[in-house]
């Protein structure tokens, strides 16, 4: 029994091990204290919250976020925004709807059932606003990057001057953090850029943090539960393998073989 | 044997046993004597019979929320995930169902090797565990196609691209392949299909899988011959019952950690981006669990022959009854075979690892090592130990562990142990 457990999370985490070396990591990245790591990581409400903010204010100007709907603003899970608050929200944006009996397309103001507000008509408008580079959909960005939270936040935090000798052209910035070091969009923070409602300090880090939050929200809208199920799953699982454990011992003592 | 005399108590399970003999193949599965010995690395053929149901159930439901289409399938898997009542679970688990399963089915292989459970008698039980693994690496590629990420994409281009070696036609079969000149929607509804079929096509081999099994019964960690029923052996249920589900319940602790805590850790990022054709990712790698063949592939220069030996990578297992020349099973009395097989754990494992690497420099140098020796342990050793080795002696049955047993315990089965059968 125990031998088998020895040599079964042997095989297990020389596999695993193949996996997560085969990860590479040029720079180390940065972190801070997220609260949605671990088996009973939940989101900071007040940080997904400003974080609505920050994505509004600063990055909602290019990026989408073409999965979201209004309505998840105000459910469990995320920042929680109250109904009359989300609906309120939605209302600041205008939404092509249509076509009207009339046959016309027409602009109406956004409801809750709507999908979040493109900052752009299509792709090929983005890019030409953008100097030639699509801001990619935010919705899972920070799924869609190696290093996850971790990445997005240096990211944001990693433009610096370029190393002696490096040239740029025009309209690319160095980034310390960024696959190849070279990122289009200017540095999106600084110091005061927001005025959070709540009195916190917007510093460059608290913005960082409180934006990399809210769209690990919406890469994974169902973390929270996903953890507290995950939690009772396994207890419940622990528990269940003890009885049978016990069961198998007393049915096998019939037998003088050991199990 | 004893389901021939099996005669159900009441007279409505009588009449419709007469009819339909469901009820001795129940008595027959809950009689079915097992060895005793088994340890817990044979629980695994019950633990992969839950992988196959789950993938199978959880498949059912996404593919009512899934829609096959080139301009759909990337935001029909995230309204799964965000609207779908438990759509993030239901997917999670079939996600890291599918690595759970392929972990469950190495395991299975390698104590197969181990313990010569490939040999005389169950040389068709070893062969259709070769096709069931064949078509689970089909099914597994195919499925990671669907979500159409980035990974999807280029992975699905990389992989049938391979069909293009074929001299003279390999061109036209690729373009039929995809259904057009690349990989587009036309591929995406047929790999959607495909992926649909063939668990299905699992689930019938694996019936005979099973149905093979049962005519030598199970193999043994001593793997001698042993007389059945006896007293080496127990019945089927409540003994091999009740120690699977034992066993199975640590394995979904494991399952349910990755799908609850770490769901996307054995998956590669670059899927949560859709497809896009105009994009090469910068490392296109295919899951885990065929990254040793990749290693296999890559390391051969020529395309064609790079081919060749990945399929005959294999291929070569369904010819290993016939290669390994010992006539003993179990690797617990074959000294030399032992430390050749743990050779051969750790030459996949390095094989799995330069899979993921970059095929240059140290990498590829090292995949060609572990390639030539990967086929050299099939075809030179093996071979070769049979003849050679010298075995321990091995005892009279599982009771009684006294030496001296060879004869008794040649594996090979004689006519009448047929007709006994």
């Amino acid at each position: 029994m125990f031998k088998f457990v020895k040599y079964f999370s042997l095989i297990f985490f020389l596999i695993s091990g193949n996996i997560v070396s085969s990860a590479e990591n040029a720079e180390k990245l940065l972190t801070t204290d997220w609260t949605f790591k671990g088996p009973f990581g939940k989101f900071d409400r007040a940080s997904l919250q400003r974080g609505y903010q920050v994505y509004q204010e600063v990055c909602a100007s290019c990026h989408s976020l073409k999965y979201m709907s209004y309505r998840n603003l105000s459910e469990e899970g995320g920042p929680e925004f109250s109904v009359q608050e989300a609906k309120a929200i939605a209302a600041n944006f205008e939404i092509l709807d249509g076509p009207n009996p009339e046959g016309e397309m027409f602009t109406r103001p956004a409801r809750l059932s709507d999908k979040f507000a493109m900052p752009y008509a299509n792709e090929e408008e983005a890019k030409s606003a953008n100097g030639g580079a699509y801001p990619p959909d935010m919705s899972v960005l920070v799924k869609a990057r190696k290093g996850g939270a971790d990445y997005v936040y240096s990211v944001l935090l990693g433009y610096e001057d370029p190393p002696v000798g490096m040239k740029l052209d025009d309209g690319v910035h160095y980034n310390k953090y960024m696959y190849g070091n070279k990122i289009k969009m200017p540095a999106p923070l600084s110091e005061g850029l927001v005025e959070y409602a709540d009195g916190t300090t917007a510093t460059e880090q608290q913005m960082a943090k409180d934006v990399v939050s809210f769209l690990m929200w919406t890469a994974e809208p169902h973390l929270e539960q996903r953890h507290k199920i995950g939690f009772r799953a396994i207890v419940y699982l622990i528990i269940l393998s003890i009885l049978v454990y016990f069961s198998m011992k007393k049915i096998w003592s019939r037998i003088e073989t050991e199990v | 044997m004893s389901e021939h005399n099996y005669q159900p108590k009441s007279k409505f399970g009588k009449w419709f046993n007469d009819r339909l003999p469901l009820l001795t193949l129940a008595n027959h599965l809950t009689d079915y004597p097992t060895p005793k010995n088994l340890n817990y690395w044979w629980t695994f053929g019950g633990i992969l019979t839950f992988c196959l149901i789950t993938q199978i159930i959880t498949g059912l439901v996404l593919a009512m929320h899934y829609i096959a289409h080139a301009d759909l399938a990337f935001s029909s898997v995230e309204h799964i995930m965000r609207d779908v009542n438990y759509g993030w679970l239901i997917r999670y688990i079939h996600a890291n169902g599918a690595s759970m399963f392929f972990l469950a089915v190495y395991i299975h292989i390698f104590r197969s090797l181990f313990y010569g459970s490939y040999k005389a008698p169950r040389e068709i039980i070893w062969i259709l565990g070769i096709m069931i693994y064949l078509l689970m690496m089909a099914a597994a590629f195919m499925g990671y196609v669907l979500p159409w990420g980035q990974m999807s994409f280029w992975g699905a281009t990389v992989i049938t691209n391979l069909f293009s070696a074929i001299p003279l036609v390999g061109e036209s079969i690729t373009t039929w392949l995809w259904g057009g000149y690349s990989v587009d929607n036309p591929t995406l509804t047929r790999f959607f299909t495909l992926h649909y079929l063939i668990p299905f096509l699992i689930l019938g081999l694996v019936v005979l899988h099973i149905w093979a099994l049962h005519v030598p019964g199970n193999n043994n960690p001593i793997g001698i011959d042993i007389k059945k029923p006896s007293k080496d052996t127990v019945s089927f249920h409540p003994y091999i019952v009740v120690k699977d589900l034992f066993a199975l319940l640590l394995f979904l602790i494991l399952f349910a950690f990755f799908v609850f805590y770490s769901p996307n850790v054995l998956g590669h990022a670059d899927n949560y981006i859709e497809a896009n054709p105009l994009v090469t990712p910068a490392h296109i790698v295919p899951e885990w669990y065929l990254l040793p063949f990749y290693a296999i592939l890559r390391s051969i220069p020529d395309k064609l022959m790079g081919v060749i030996a990945m399929l005959s990578a294999i291929l070569i297992l369904a010819a290993l009854p016939w290669l390994d020349t010992s006539k003993i099973r179990s690797a617990v009395f074959r000294p030399l075979y032992k430390q050749f097989y743990w050779i051969l754990v750790l030459d996949v494992l390095i094989l799995g690892y330069v899979g993921a690497m970059p095929a240059e420099g140290l990498y590829l140098l090292i995949a060609r090592i572990g390639t030539a020796y990967y086929f050299a342990h099939f075809l030179i050793i093996l071979p070769i130990l049979g003849k050679v080795e010298k075995t321990l002696p091995l005892p009279m049955s599982i009771s009684e562990p006294i030496l001296g047993g060879s004869l008794n315990a040649e594996p090979a089965r004689s006519k009448e142990d047929f007709q006994k059968l």
